[in-house]
């Protein structure tokens, strides 16, 4: 059984409200699943508080059917509906289901988009930075070294744990939520050091110096150590923030990878022997070129017409860097009349975009500047996709299986070229 | 009628992860599930690319898995596959994670990890398996005693 604080009894008791309470029960109840026997306190939490589509609403119609009885039953798994007030931590909303204006390009009904706008309305009255992005360290909440988070969307987490030394683990919906309330999470996994340190070896044998390097490196290790904490060495190099975007993503998808070593690179990983916590143990994994190609494959396997009707971007959110780049790369382009270029990225990131003329260059072009959402997140392509080509080993790993069509894995330049000419042309150089 | 039928196969002992009694036929997999992206939540199945199981349904099963993996929205998919009446009765699985965890608590099934033995080697899909979250017991039996 987990152990309380005084102020976590209080809470328990409903000192600090209904709301908190239940978060409190709920808190427990999953401390306990784990076998956690303490909480850490957090102040700063990131999930996708009360957001819900209309059908999840319906069911709880006998508690009102709004963002009170979502909030309370669904994501506090109350058995009655609550009072919900401001959150007490400092609390983020992630991203959303549709973009706030170009919604009806994606395929929404204004149903839908009622919706959305209502919740958007409850969140911010509840006191949740609406950033609605996977990418909240583009977007205003970059935790410090050693910092305790309650972080939901695993390619944030691995992000946060990996690149910036801050302690999360993979939180759900349910305890994002509850944890906006009670500031507390539990005091397992991520949060203490022993977790912290790396089980597997992979050594890197072929330069990967590129995001489309770091991208199939990324998946490569989420599928050899799986939900395990990797070692990198060898000849990683150029290393970035959108590189290890791309990385963490993509092992966060192949695998279950929530924190990686790389020696030299990550701040918890200064030499090997720290990175392990001692003398290398565990497997060692090799990524030569035979490797490569066979992540390359993998990341194709769902690829065989190559006539591309639709080109994603923006998984995980793109970057200023990256829209910058878009833009240069199809500037004085047009895209193919046969295909659909839409790139997604974060509110924030979008201003600076329209502010340096980003977002024209890309209207110009005929592709779209999207916010809040992607493909996967909302499940909505252009009409009659039915094969797409992606930059991201993440998002072609997710979105074929999830909408049914063709994907095809290549660099930006590649994924842009398809959709200024409708061909997939991509090769592993 | 006979004791000697009844008598379960193996009993597998481990620790409580959810309480609650629950029994059902067994769907077992070496791999790892996904929830969001790797779930149809409307009707329990499987979807994910080059997984054992795309195509078939956990709804109403007992799952055996190693494990979660994947993405963040883990527990709020099953939590909404639940809803729509397509979760699982009870679940077993080896590697703990927040989000088998948390997907096994909203989900309020019946749940056991930590086991003295390995549930995948002694469990094969379609015995029946009685879940005891209280006890941290899982009786397995070839088909649903009389």
């Amino acid at each position: 059984m987990v152990m309380l604080t005084d102020a976590e009894q209080a809470m328990l008791q409903g000192d600090s409200g209904a709301a908190t309470q239940k978060a409190m029960e709920l808190l427990i109840r999953y401390a306990d699943a784990l076998g956690a026997e303490r909480f850490v306190e957090t102040n700063n939490v990131a999930g996708v508080p009360g957001s819900a589509p209309q059908w999840v609403k319906d069911y709880y119609k006998e508690d009102g059917g709004d963002y009170r009885a979502v909030f309370s039953r669904f994501d506090l798994d109350s058995d009655e509906a609550v009072d919900v007030p401001r959150m007490n931590a400092f609390s983020c909303h992630l991203q959303g289901g549709m973009d706030p204006t170009l919604w009806q390009e994606q395929g929404m009904t204004e149903a839908a988009h009622d919706n959305f706008v209502s919740d958007e309305a409850s969140v911010a009255d509840h006191g949740i930075q609406i950033l609605k992005t996977c990418t909240p360290y583009l977007a205003g909440n970059v935790p410090v070294m050693g910092e305790h988070c309650a972080w939901m969307e695993s390619s944030a987490v691995v992000f946060a744990n990996s690149v910036i030394g801050a302690r999360t683990n993979c939180e759900g919906r349910e305890s994002t939520s509850a944890a906006m309330l009670a500031k507390r999470i539990p005091d397992w996994g991520f949060h203490t050091d022993d977790f912290r340190k790396g089980h597997h070896g992979v050594a890197v044998e072929v330069p990967v110096d590129s995001i489309f390097e770091w991208g199939m490196l990324g998946y490569f290790v989420g599928d050899a150590v799986q939900d395990t904490i990797p070692v990198i060495t060898g000849s990683v190099s150029d290393a970035s923030l959108i590189r290890h975007k791309h990385f963490g993503a993509a092992a966060a998808s192949s695998g279950g990878v929530e924190m990686y070593h790389m020696v030299g690179i990550t701040p918890e990983a200064p030499t090997v022997e720290h990175a392990f916590g001692g003398a290398p143990k565990g497997e060692r994994f090799f990524y030569d070129a035979g490797q490569r190609r066979r992540i390359y494959e993998m990341l194709n396997s769902v690829g065989e017409n190559e006539d591309v009707d639709y080109v994603m971007l923006g998984c995980p959110h793109y970057s200023i860097e990256q829209i910058a780049q878009a833009a240069a790369l199809i500037e004085g382009r047009k895209v193919s009349a046969n295909s659909a270029l839409w790139v997604f990225t974060s509110r924030a990131v979008k201003a600076t975009a329209d502010a340096n003329g980003y977002t024209k260059i890309l209207r110009d072009a005929g592709a779209y500047l999207m916010t809040d959402t992607c493909s996967a997140i909302s499940q909505a392509v252009p009409k009659g996709t039915r094969v797409a080509a992606l930059d991201s080993a993440k998002q072609v790993h997710y979105l074929p299986a999830m909408m049914g069509i063709e994907g095809w894995y290549g660099t930006t330049a590649e994924c842009i070229d398809a959709a200024c000419t409708g061909k997939w042309k991509g090769k592993l150089a | 009628m006979s004791t000697v039928l009844d008598k379960p196969r193996v009993v597998i002992h481990g620790r409580k992860v959810v309480p609650g009694v629950a029994e059902g036929e067994a769907l077992v997999t070496r791999q790892t599930i996904s929830g969001w992206g790797g779930v149809n939540l409307m009707t329990g199945t499987v979807i994910e690319s080059r997984h054992e199981l795309k195509g078939v349904s956990f709804a109403n099963k007992v799952l055996v898995f190693p494990g979660a993996k994947g993405s963040s929205g883990w527990s709020g998919i099953f939590h909404m596959a639940k809803l729509r009446g397509m979760a699982p009765v009870a679940m077993v699985f080896n590697i703990m994670t927040t989000k088998a965890a948390l997907g096994a608590v909203v989900m309020r099934t019946p749940t056991v990890t930590e086991c003295d033995q390995d549930p995948l080697d002694l469990i094969k899909t379609g015995d029946w398996v009685r879940v005891n979250g209280d006890a941290g017991t899982i009786e397995v039996w070839d088909k649903k005693p009389e």
